[in-house]
This record gives C-alpha cells, structure tokens and sequence, in this order.
C-alpha cells in the first residue's frame, strides 16, 4: 500500500485482509482538510477512519491528543474502543484509547483534562463541555483529526449543529485540523458535505460501492391486518417463526410504546422461552447494557427494540431484521435493514410487518423504493439560533472572547454560514441581557462586555451551573423509574412526567417488557412494585409518532393510478377496488374529499396525504374554520394520509373550506395559543439556557420551587410577542409539528382541483379512520365542559353535596 | 361574586377563581405568595435571566380582583416578595403601581419564609393576625381553627380521560384553608405531598382556580 507504514502493512498480511476501495482512497486522501465517505453498513467505514491514524501514530512517539472521535451514541464509543483495541494490541503500539462521554466518571474526566489520551472518543455533548473549559485550547492544541461517525443521523439534528459549532472552534484552535466524516447512504450527501466542511473551503464527497440489493420482502400471512392500529400484535405468531428459523432477529418499531405492548405480548405467545430482549432509550442503562452484552456474545434470538438500535453498533450475527410497521422513512428504512449480515457483500435479509391495512401500501411503496434506492429525507434544519445561543454561552465560560472573531469563525460553519451580522447580535444580547424588551437587572446579567467590548461570565462561578445544563437533547420532563420499596430500588427506566402524573396508585403498566403496579411518585421517582396482572391497565405513555415522508406518499399516490398494487394480497386488492368503484383513488394533483353521514354526525374526510403532523394541522384549521362556519365541529383524527372530521351540521360545498385566505386566516391567533407552540418554546428555551434542567441541589426540593415552561411562554406571549425565543419557537412549530409547509404545498399543488364526493355512506377508505385512536375533541370550551362533568363525577362519588 | 362559597368557623368565604379569596362580611380580599420580584432574585442568584415581567403581570390580575370586589382591606399572606432585595429592586413604575392600589384601603403584610424583614411600600406589616373568628397567618400550623395561610402552593392534578391536568388549588377543611399561589412565576406543590396530607383532613375538598372555581375532593397520594 502506497505510504502505509510497515506496522500496519504486516498487520493487514497477518490478519488475511484486503482493504476496500474506498479505505484505500480515503487513506491516500488523508491530508485533505475535510471529506465525508458514503458507504453502506459493514463496509469498514470505521476502520477507513481510523486507519490515518494508526498509520500516523504508529510513525512516531505522539504526545497529546491525535484525534477525536465523535459519535451520537454511547454505545457506539464502546463498540470503537473494543474494535480499536485489536489492532493497536496486535501492532503493539504505544496507543491510548479513552472515552469521554455522559457515563465516565468525574474522576477520568479531571485527569483527562491535564493528561489527554492519543484518541478520544466522545459524543456532541461531551465535546461541547469540552470546549467550555478554560484548558480548552491547550488541551485540543496538539489535535490533528476529528472523526464524525454517523454523521447522517446526526446532520438532522441539533446535535448536529451543536457539533459543528463546536468544530469551529477547534478549527480556531488548530487551524491545521482534518475532519473526515462517516455516513451510510443518503439521499442528498452534498447537504451533510455543506454542513460538514469549514466554509469557505469545500468538502469532497467519497463513494464506496454500495453492495449487493438487499433480500426484502413483506411478511404476510393469512390473517390479514387490522383496518386499523400500529401494533401488529396479529403477526406475532409468524414472527416468532421467523425468529426459530434465523439465528439473531432484530425486530424495530417506531415508537417505544409499541416496543413495549409488542415485547410483552411476544413472550406471552413464547412458549418455548426463546431467549428475547428489548432495547430502548427509555431504559435505563444497565438493563441496555445487560442485552448489549448478551446480544454480542450471541445468547440472545432477537432483540425487540426502537431508534436506539438504528446506528452503526456491531452486535454481532444478526441475520434477520424485522420491521414492524410502515418505516414512514424509506432512508430509516435502509439504515435498519443494513443491520442484518454485517458483512460487506452479502444481502441483507429484511422482511417488514404492515400494521394495518392501509401500511400494506405503503410498505409496497417503500419496498420499491428501496429496490430502486430513492431515498428520501427532509432537508436539515438551518442553522438553529438556540443551538447558537448556547455555544456563544459555553464559549464565554471558557475565557472571555471577542465577538468580532466569533462571528466570522461562526460563519465558517455550514448550518450558520449565511447568518447576519444582526441575527448574529439578537443571539449575543439574549445571551448578555437576556433580550427584553423591557430592560432589567443589569447588574445581574450572567454575561457582560469588558472595556475593549470583549465578553466574558459576570461570575466565573456561574460556569458549573450553565454547564449542567448543556445539550440539545430533551429529557427534561422524564422521571425514573424504580422498582422496590426505597429509593434503592431497582431502576427500570424512565417514563413522560406528564404519564406519571395521571398514574393513581394501583394503576399497572408496561416498562421494559414487564406489567408493574404503580405505588408513589416521590421526588421525581415513580416506585413500582411487581404484580401478578398480565395485562396493563394502562394501555401505554406516548412515544413520537414520525411522519410518513413526502416521497413515500407521492409513490403511494403515483401507485394508485400505476396499478402499482394489484400483486398485493387479495384483502388489499378488493379494498382498492371498492374504494374505487364507490368513491374514487386518490390522486397527486388532486384533493379528494368525501361526505357522508354516520351515526348521527356528518363526516368530512380529506385524503391530502401530507403525514400525520400536517394532516393534524389540517384538522385543526379546517374545524377552527367550521367553527366560524357554525358547523359546530364536534372533533378530529388524523392520519398520515387522510384527515376525519365531524360535525353536527352537514357540509354541502367542503370546495369553499379550502380557500387559502381564509383556511390561513385566524392561524397565528390560533398557533401562538397552541400547545405545539408550547413545546417548542420549551425545547427551544431550555437549549437557549433560559430555563434549567438540572438544578445543583434543587433536585430534592422537587417542583414546588420551579414553574412550568408554559408560565414563561404566558409571560412572553402577552408582554414580549417578539423576543428571541418566540421567533425561533414559532419557526421551529411551523416546520415541525405543525408541518405547515405540506399544508401549504398540497393546497398550492392541487389548486382549485378538488374533487368533492358526497357519499351515502363511509368509503373503504375512510372506514379505518372512524377507528382510529388519537381522536382530538375540539379544544377552548371543551376541556372546561370536561372539568365540569369530571369534578362533579368525583364529588359524587365522593358523597360530597356541593 | 363568581367563585365557591363555603364557610370557615362561620365565616362565609368565596374562594375566587383568580386564587384569591374573598371573605364577603369584612369586604376583605385575601391573596398569598405573590412572590414579586422572583425573575430579579434568580438572576442575582446567578440564574438564567427569565422575562421580568412577573410583578406587573401579578399586580394586573390583583388590580382585576380589586376592581371587580372593591375590597376595603387587602391582606397579603406572607411571601409577597421573593427576598427582601427584591423589594427594595421593584422598578419605580412597579412601587408606584403598589402605592396606587393601596389608596382608600387597609393594607396588610404578613410576614412570610421569604420577606422576613420590613416593608417600606406602606401598609401594616404584622408576623400573623388574628381576627376573628379567623386567624391570617404565613405557614399553617398543626393545631389550628379558622387558619388561614399559603406557603405551600397547592396544586391538584388529575386525569381527563387520559390526560394530565395540573391547577394551583385551595384546600378547605373544617379547620383551615391552605390558598394557592397568586403569584404570576411560582411553582406548586402536589396536594399528594405527604406534608398537604398531614395538614388536612381526610374530607378536605381542593378549589381549582381557573376559569371557574370547581371543587372535587383532595387528590391524596
């Protein structure tokens, strides 16, 4: 090999192996300052990332830090370090590998700090505390590379954007420094390219072979699924005989409810005990732990588990992935089935469970969209503000910084590289003052400007607190879970803050894969205890629901006119035939809308294939508008396909609901009162700093000294309406859950093309929805008459005269 | 006056849905835990700086109560101000605002955990006072009869069909009234808390405060 040193040479002859294109390409190209290989699951894309530097490691006696790993798992820096320790025993090189993430222990971590290992690997987190620390600069200056591992996964998020802000800096720091990223197949690599490279200067773009057609295929039996649903408890009996006849099966779900429901009733239906697991990241550490080990060292038939799983951990012999339910993603879809036979040239063998009958589409849909790799995916998101906010603070914890500098050295940052001088400065004066219009407590402001207008911490001391509350990730509204009787007790995992709060004592539901009784919730610990009950009263705790992505519900629209379904199941082809012959099939440059009249209420179904998110803000809209119709809307469910609303005044001409004017009309009063917005501005203040998470010491004391996100929301909403945090909120809900841009896309595609049915009965294909769960009651008046009917119930009860 | 009425060692009591509560023969408004000046002390403390908007949001819906009551006498239940610093770092605007609704009426300060020391806003500042057959006091005491106090911030939760819903709330029983928070940034307290459990008796009812005053029974841990 050309340049490699003799160490590694001798090592790859001893070890029989061959390099890949794509490892050799990537090695010859080392001194590039930046590069993103594409390449498939088991295609040694970690070993192509390491092997510069090995080579350079193994040349001389190396002081200091050499390279920086970073990956957006735990579990992933594990899995490196075991897979790095092979070759470094084998050469006997003088190499030290250490981890630096959530779980090493404070100790490591403070000698770290003086005494850095040759390669470090770390999460976005981790190396964002990193950066705060006034040793920052010496402690990265003898830095040569940066690893991004995965970065796909983490390009979409921010995460990702945490991450690269942060590279800038160390780009600052060492301006000679190479980055190379890792990603599996996407659908537009030239966007990570642009994120990833340090601006101005490019990122070239590397390809490995992309392997053999992955062997998939839907899993249907003869029991048809469900017309509705997402749990497919119909095809355990089929998928516990996958599971005999493979050695290792890793069966996803989308959500960690349906995780939980599906694990549980898989082992009802073991009889013969296989040895099966659950993987989630609502458990807790050492039960994920426990069946990561077990699964690496083969003692484990299958693995029930969720996202957590998705990325690149070699767990050993897995030879079938099961998917239960539509992927919603056709490139998730791809990255999972690339976990089965994690060798380079032989196919991945996958097999998908639809979880009802509309599924059964568009599983097909997505299957051919794998065969053909049409990958899809939604463009990442731009340079988030409250990511920046946060950077700019744990910049000024480690030394005071001129904001000049920073702002050209956050110009070289992909997500940030067009940002103006002016955002720029919103962002430094929420920072300094927090960004009122109503100015206070200057003398308080947690940053300030020194004489030469650089900035820096009011109170060093307050560099550990703002710390404790980095990251970008949500996990501030969850409470563990223990099982015993004292705070010793075992822990389980943790559960939604809000799901606890319902829970009375005596109430039993699901967590890693066992019913449990619910005690006490003490000091933000819920106590369980065991129960003998095989069925949980609570049926489950919310989970995210994805969105199927625009790509797939175009293929499932373009399928309807292509006949693309008619080698479907007989209980699907007559469906379609139906629908057909009584209403119609949907189409893409139209909007199908039936009426009809069912059990005293009149139903509007509007077909706009937009994904659950924008089909739910389409329910939303079309009954505020109904409202001010006088229809009386009575309430909305939502699909990713269809949106069902009902009301107690029939609808003669739905044509007129969707003029835009007006459909959009009243949408800001509604969104700034919305509880989506909420939850944005809670995720978006929290990462910006302006709400805590975890309080040293204040833990204890348990809510009564905090208040809810939603009081500071109030507050803003009637005093501030254009603060920082509101602008950056309301963004976010509208290209989030609110999905509003796909409402609008639709509305525009299909213009004044609607084709209206007024049906004298529900179609085939609105049936499904009068059965779908998640129904919303139209909200304002409704929660109150709710409260009235429901204290009065208790009073009764109670024997309590009012 | 729109609220749940009830009476307290025969005093009749409406406790308002703003969590205010009115005690109709003496014309007396009573609110608790106003807590002005909260978002000033967390940025002295070194914390995030929060929107400083809490006092005037609080002294508008207190101004509301005032206007729609008429009350002649205003007690102030203990924890009025976050700290003593934060009185004394009230905006200009905001002391004005105080002094404005303390014309043509008595004002009383009761002492709280938090606002221990002297309050130079006018009106009367007393450890506790008694007036019969009620007693106003900051934290209530075990041994009580016609206790009136805050401290706590009660808050009930309960489930509608599924889904939570958390509201700052009165306790009442037949020996005391525990109010909730009036203040615009303060947390509260489940009424399962152990210590609400002590205080209150097994038949205490809680008084959601929102957009109507509903009464159900304690939710008990």
């Amino acid at each position: 090999m050309t340049g490699m040193s003799k160490e590694i040479q001798q090592w790859l002859k001893l070890r029989e192996w061959i390099l890949h294109p794509h490892q050799v390409k990537l090695f010859e190209t080392r001194n590039r300052t930046s590069q993103l290989l594409i390449a498939p699951t088991g295609a040694g894309k970690t070993l192509a990332g390491f092997l510069p530097t090995l080579h350079e490691l193994s040349l001389e006696k190396y002081y200091g830090l050499h390279t920086l790993y970073v990956s957006p798992l735990k579990a992933l820096a594990n899995d490196i370090k075991r897979n790095l320790s092979t070759p470094i025993d084998d050469m006997a090189l003088p190499i030290r590998v250490e981890d630096r993430t959530g779980d090493t222990s404070q100790n490591l971590k403070r000698r770290q700090r003086v005494d850095p290992p040759h390669i470090l690997l770390t999460t976005p987190e981790s190396l964002a505390l990193l950066i705060s620390y006034p040793e920052a600069q010496k402690f990265f200056s003898t830095l040569k590379r940066v690893i991004i591992d995965e970065v796909h996964a983490l390009a979409e998020t921010k995460r990702g954007d945490q991450l690269f802000l942060a590279l800038g800096r160390l780009q600052h720091f060492c301006p000679d420094l190479r980055r190379v990223g890792l990603s599996a197949t996407v659908d537009d690599p030239d966007a990570i390219a642009d994120l990833m490279a340090p601006h101005p200067a490019p990122c070239p773009i590397l390809y490995a072979d992309p392997g053999p057609a992955p062997d998939i295929k839907m899993l249907l039996g003869d029991t048809p699924p469900p017309w509705s649903g997402a749990g497919a408890t119909y095809a355990i009996p089929d998928v516990l005989e996958q599971i005999k006849t493979h050695k290792t099966t890793l069966i996803f779900h989308n959500t960690r409810a349906q995780a939980e429901i599906f694990f549980h009733n898989l082992w009802l239906a073991n009889e013969e005990n296989l040895p099966i697991g659950i993987h989630h990241g609502s458990l807790h550490r050492e039960q994920r732990l426990k069946v990561e080990a077990a699964m690496t060292a083969g003692h484990l038939r299958a693995v029930v588990c969720t996202g957590s799983l998705d990325l690149g951990i070699d767990w050993g012999d897995v030879d079938l992935v099961i998917q239960i339910g539509a992927p919603k993603n056709v490139k998730r879809l791809v990255q999972r089935i690339g976990r089965a036979n994690h060798r380079y040239n032989a196919p991945s063998k996958a097999l998908i469970v639809p979880a009802n009958r509309f599924e059964i589409i568009e599983c097909h849909a997505a299957l051919n969209a794998v065969l053909e790799n049409d990958l899809d995916g939604d463009p990442p998101p731009r340079g988030p503000l409250d990511v920046l906010c946060q950077h700019i603070t744990l910049t000024a914890c480690a030394a005071p910084f001129d904001p000049d500098a920073l702002y050209h050295e956050i110009k070289s940052v992909g997500g940030y590289r067009s940002i103006s001088r002016a955002v720029f400065e919103d962002c430094l004066d929420f920072c300094i003052t927090g960004g009122y219009a109503l100015r206070r407590y200057d003398q308080w402001h947690r940053l300030m400007r020194d004489e030469n207008n650089w900035v820096r911490l009011r109170d060093p001391r307050a560099a550990s607190r703002i710390r404790m509350n980095a990251g970008t990730i949500q996990d501030s509204d969850r409470v563990k879970v223990r099982l015993g009787k004292n705070r010793g007790g075992k822990p389980l995992g943790e559960i939604e803050e809000n799901f606890a709060a319902t829970l009375s004592p005596g109430d039993t539901f699901l967590i890693g894969g066992q019913v449990v009784r619910f005690d006490s919730l003490r000091e933000m610990v819920v106590m369980v205890s065991h129960t003998t009950q095989k069925k949980p009263k609570i049926a489950t705790f919310m989970g995210t629901k994805f969105a199927t992505s625009t790509q797939l519900c175009d293929r499932i629209l373009e399928g309807f006119q292509t006949n693309a379904f008619d080698a479907l199941p007989d209980y699907t082809t007559q469906w379609l035939n139906q629908q057909r012959s009584l209403s119609q099939l949907p189409q893409r440059d139209r909007l199908l809308v039936e009426t009809f009249y069912h059990k005293g209420k009149h139903h509007l179904c509007v077909f706009g294939f937009a994904g659950r998110n924008a089909q739910q803000t389409l329910g939303l809209l079309l009954t505020n508008r109904l409202e001010e119709l006088g229809k009386a809307p009575l309430g909305f469910v939502a699909t990713d396909y269809a949106t069902l609303v009902w009301v107690l005044e029939p609808i003669d001409t739905p044509e007129t609901l969707f003029d835009k004017n007006q459909l959009y009309h009243g949408f800001d009063h509604w969104l700034g009162t919305n509880a989506v917005m909420k939850q944005s501005f809670r995720a978006v203040a929290t990462i910006a700093g302006l709400i805590e998470r975890n309080l040293p010491g204040h833990r204890k004391s348990g809510r009564q000294a905090s208040f809810s996100s939603d009081i500071l929301y109030d507050t803003l909403q009637k005093y501030d309406l254009d603060h920082l945090l509101m602008r950056v909120a309301r963004t976010e809900a509208l290209s989030g859950l609110v999905d509003f841009g796909r409402i609008r896309a639709m509305l525009d595609r299909v213009e004044d093309r609607i084709d209206h049915l007024k049906l004298p009965h529900v179609s085939p294909f609105a049936a499904p929805l009068l059965i779908e769960v998640g129904r919303i009651a139209i909200q304002g008046d409704a929660v109150e008459r709710l409260l009235d009917a429901e204290a009065s119930a208790l009073m009764h009860a109670a024997g309590v005269q009012i | 006056m729109n609220g749940y009425s009830f009476t307290l060692s025969g005093a009749a009591l409406i406790a308002l849905p703003s969590g205010g509560l009115w005690w109709v023969e003496k014309r007396t408004l009573i609110v608790s835990d106003l807590h002005f000046g909260k978002s000033d002390r967390i940025a002295r403390l070194g914390g995030p700086n929060l929107p400083p908007y809490e006092t005037r949001d609080t002294l508008f819906r207190l101004e509301a109560d005032l206007t729609r009551t008429q009350a002649h006498t205003v007690i102030c239940l203990g924890d009025s101000f976050d700290d003593n610093d934060a009185q004394a770092n009230l905006a200009e605007q905001e002391k004005l605002w105080i002094t404005r609704l303390q014309a043509g009426r008595r004002w009383i300060w009761i002492t709280g955990n938090h606002d221990p020391g002297p309050v130079d806003l006018g009106g009367t500042h007393l450890a506790e006072l008694p007036s019969p057959p009620l007693i106003f006091r900051h934290e209530a005491k075990h041994e009580a009869n016609g206790e009136i106090s805050g401290h706590y911030h009660p808050k009930a939760q309960l489930s509608l069909q599924g889904r939570g819903i958390s509201r700052p709330c009165f306790l009442i029983d037949m020996d005391r009234v525990i109010m909730p928070a009036y203040g615009t940034f303060t947390g509260g307290l489940s009424t399962k808390a152990p210590v609400l459990s002590g205080l209150m008796r097994p038949d205490a009812v809680a008084i959601l405060t929102g957009k109507a005053a509903r009464a159900i029974p304690m939710p008990r841990g």
